[in-house]
């Protein structure tokens, strides 16, 4: 287990809060997700859900670190 | 240019910051707040925006119509915070020799931005507000009687 802090905008932000820790039981962004959903399963509704570490978007294969920055990120509406 | 500002965007800025001697077109896109979504009155609208990143992704949008277009100067700036109807969200502009490359680069650009660029924007209507975008996914439900 690692604990990971992770900062959220918009939509997740009103869900889960502007910043958290999530203990991950793996070194992957796909564990940090399921972690994640499965301390909001409502996040699972949504129409995508991406995740940012270090300012990159990252697939679920990536390895994510405790001292990475991790940013959740909803459907983007800019514009 | 890359800006995210809380204050309102500076049009004029941005095209003198886009413009070159040796372009014959700056082509100029204004997005602004509407007054309506889903039939209903527009109250304001919230924007904010993961800027570092927002800024990179920018860039990066930047880089690729750079390779697809001659760009002879751009510049993009995007609001945040608090906005009502008639203000504007986002200015694009883009310098190149002549104007067709000028309108394709401008709206490829554009069109980028909202898909990629980690802004977010919440509707604010009389009886309530949302996240575009983002509403969550139909649940299958019992039938009403």
């Amino acid at each position: 287990m690692m604990k990971v802090r992770v900062f959220a905008y918009g939509i997740v932000r009103d869900i889960a809060g502007k910043s958290f820790e999530l203990e991950v039981p793996g070194k992957t962004v796909g564990a940090l997700r399921q972690a994640l959903l499965n301390t909001y399963p409502s996040l699972g509704n949504l129409p995508s859900l991406l995740v940012a570490v270090n300012q990159e978007y990252a697939d679920d294969s990536q390895p994510v670190k405790p001292d990475d920055e991790v940013v959740l990120i909803p459907p983007v509406s800019g514009g | 240019m890359i800006k995210i500002t809380e204050k309102p965007i500076d049009i004029p800025k941005v095209i003198e910051t886009a413009s070159s001697l040796g372009a014959g077109a700056v082509n100029v896109f204004i997005g602004t707040v509407r007054n309506t979504a889903h039939n209903k009155n527009v109250v304001w609208l919230e924007y904010e925006a993961y800027e570092g990143m927002a800024v990179n992704e920018t860039r990066k949008i930047i880089d690729d119509a750079a390779h697809k277009w001659p760009l002879m100067g751009w510049a993009v700036s995007h609001r945040i915070g608090t906005l009502k109807p008639g203000e504007v969200a986002v200015v694009v502009a883009v310098a190149t020799k002549h104007r067709k490359e000028s309108f394709e680069a401008c709206q490829y650009i554009i069109d980028k931005l909202k898909e990629n660029v980690p802004i977010f924007k919440k509707e604010v209507f009389e009886d309530g507000e949302e996240w575009v975008g983002a509403q969550p996914k139909i649940q299958a439900s019992a039938p009403m009687n």
